[in-house]
């Protein structure tokens, strides 16, 4: 008989994985991968501030990652650096001012490994109350604003023209993705969480003929994942999170072998 | 007595519009335009001159630094933007890609009725199935003018719709533009760098270059002093870069590059 927390990770991770695909379908199709892990790495500054001022690590997070939107907005405005550079500097700088913030730290016991690889096994009825709550926002949102959100991405003027209220929703889906950026945190950790975004999502792509069909594909190979990861980190004793995302990458790189074998489509 | 009410109708009034991108570059100085139903406007001038960014104001995209702009309560734009760029991840066929741009709410047709319509009129039917990333230059801008089609417009706006593409396309695709533009009675308002494929079919004339060097019918401006300080005899071996600069108030700095 599977322990009570294995079941808890595996509900963790399949919230996880439902939520995170399909918003990893908009990283991929904005090219926004680079923004994603961003967002990321400053979710452990996030943590350090939590942590300083002894709030919510979660709203800690949330917070950290609107004041880097923020800044990102104003360094693109007033510096004549690209945009890469600029969330080089960001991703980084905030990462490593995590890192100072959380050693810092005195008289608390923190696994720092478990922020940055993921926790799954120690998963709380809490947290995934946490997680289905936000799963049942995104899946909220991304019903009623599906065809916006395709619109969005092929073009925003268009899309304007025709009626969408274009940087509400690029607001909406970024406060999401750090939302989600925050939940799935303790699933497989600020380093590893930009790769559940979009490796289901590239791999769905080798398959899907229109974006609803990307979508489905891109859910099915995200619970895969979770459920081998899971079952690979029981039985042969590794580390969750990393084990989750090498059966994503797993996944990936079989569709590139089978791909090869088959007749080239579009 | 109808069609003089038709004329009257007011889709788009820009009043005093002036915008800027920085302190120090005024990109649109003191613009004032109104577009009619039923009209084709040309907005000509050379790069730089605040074509695409005007149109943006014009269509609430962009809110002008200073001046104001009001839409009839019954406009609806089809629009067709200056470029897009399908990401090769997202898979979406032309069909998808229209669509998506098909308003089932304003629309009097069902959408299969409504791409049967397109198909036939812009000669799309063996696109429909095509990933929309996989198109050629002027089969694109064919899928982009029946998306803004689509919407049932009574405002067609279009960004410069012939750029990139081999010259025979070019003419067909201003040959469709017109050819619908007289079948739905909608009005344009066309960015265009080549005069002669456009003028002659054009009502309205706005030359533009960061303020309205001159504007009204082509026989009204084509005696104009700034007009034909511009554009000469209309020689259509002169390309429009190669005119001299005309005589209004303001540097020609940014058009030196492109002489």
């Amino acid at each position: 008989m599977l322990d009570y927390f294995i079941w808890l990770a595996l509900a963790g991770g399949l919230l996880t994985a439902w939520i995170a695909a399909p918003l990893g379908l908009f990283v991929v199709w904005q090219r926004q991968a680079y923004f994603g892990e961003t967002l990321a790495h400053s979710a452990l500054l996030g943590v350090g501030i939590g942590l300083m001022l002894s709030i919510n690590l979660s709203l800690a997070i949330l917070i950290t990652s609107f004041l880097l939107v923020f800044s990102l907005h104003l360094l693109k405005r007033h510096t004549q650096l690209t945009n890469d550079t600029l969330l080089g500097i960001l991703a980084h700088g905030s990462l490593a001012s995590g890192l100072v913030l959380v050693a810092l730290q005195t008289g608390v016991n923190i696994d720092i490994m478990s922020f940055l690889f993921g926790d799954i096994l120690n998963l709380a009825i809490y947290d995934l109350l946490f997680m289905a709550l936000i799963a049942g926002l995104v899946t909220w949102f991304l019903t009623t604003q599906w065809r916006n959100l395709i619109n969005l991405t092929l073009n925003a003027d268009l899309a304007q023209v025709e009626g969408v209220a274009v940087s509400r929703l690029q607001l909406q889906m970024t406060l999401l993705l750090a939302l989600v950026i925050a939940m799935s945190m303790k699933v497989v950790g600020i380093l590893l969480i930009t790769s559940l975004l979009i490796l289901p999502a590239a791999t769905a792509r080798r398959w899907a003929n229109s974006p609803e069909q990307m979508l489905v594909f891109a859910i099915i190979l995200a619970t895969i994942a979770i459920v081998l990861g899971l079952a690979l980190s029981w039985y042969i004793d590794v580390p969750t999170g990393p084990a989750i995302v090498v059966c994503a990458l797993g996944l990936f790189l079989l569709t590139l072998v089978l791909q090869a074998f088959r007749p080239q489509t579009a | 007595m109808y069609t003089s009410l038709m004329m009257e109708k007011i889709l788009i009034q820009a009043q005093d519009i002036c915008h800027r991108y920085n302190k120090e570059c005024l990109a649109l100085d003191h613009i004032n335009l109104t577009l009619k139903a039923d009209q084709i406007s040309t907005l000509i001038g050379p790069n730089g001159a605040g074509k695409s960014t005007l149109v943006k104001i014009l269509l609430k995209i962009l809110k002008p630094t200073k001046g104001h702009v009001s839409h009839h309560t019954d406009l609806r734009v089809g629009f067709m933007p200056q470029k897009l760029f399908i990401d090769p991840t997202l898979p979406l066929s032309v069909a998808g890609f229209l669509t998506l741009g098909f308003d089932a709410k304003t629309s009097a047709k069902n959408l299969n009725t409504a791409l049967a319509e397109l198909n036939e009129q812009l000669a799309l039917n063996h696109l429909f199935k095509h990933p929309v990333h996989s198109l050629s230059g002027g089969e694109l801008q064919r899928v982009l003018l029946a998306r803004a089609l689509i919407r049932e417009p009574n405002l067609l706006v279009l960004d410069e719709p012939v750029q990139g593409i081999d010259l025979q396309s070019q003419h067909q695709l201003y040959q469709l533009i017109y050819q619908q533009q007289r079948q739905r009675q909608c009005a344009v308002l066309m960015i265009s760098h080549d005069l002669h494929l456009v003028m002659k079919n054009t009502d309205q004339v706005i030359c533009l270059n960061r303020h309205v060097c001159c504007s009204g019918s082509l026989a009204h401006i084509q005696d104009h002093p700034d007009f034909l300080a511009q554009f000469g005899d209309m020689s259509p071996y002169q390309a429009w870069y190669q005119h001299q600069p005309h005589h209004c108030e303001h540097s020609h700095l940014d058009t030196k590059n492109h002489a």
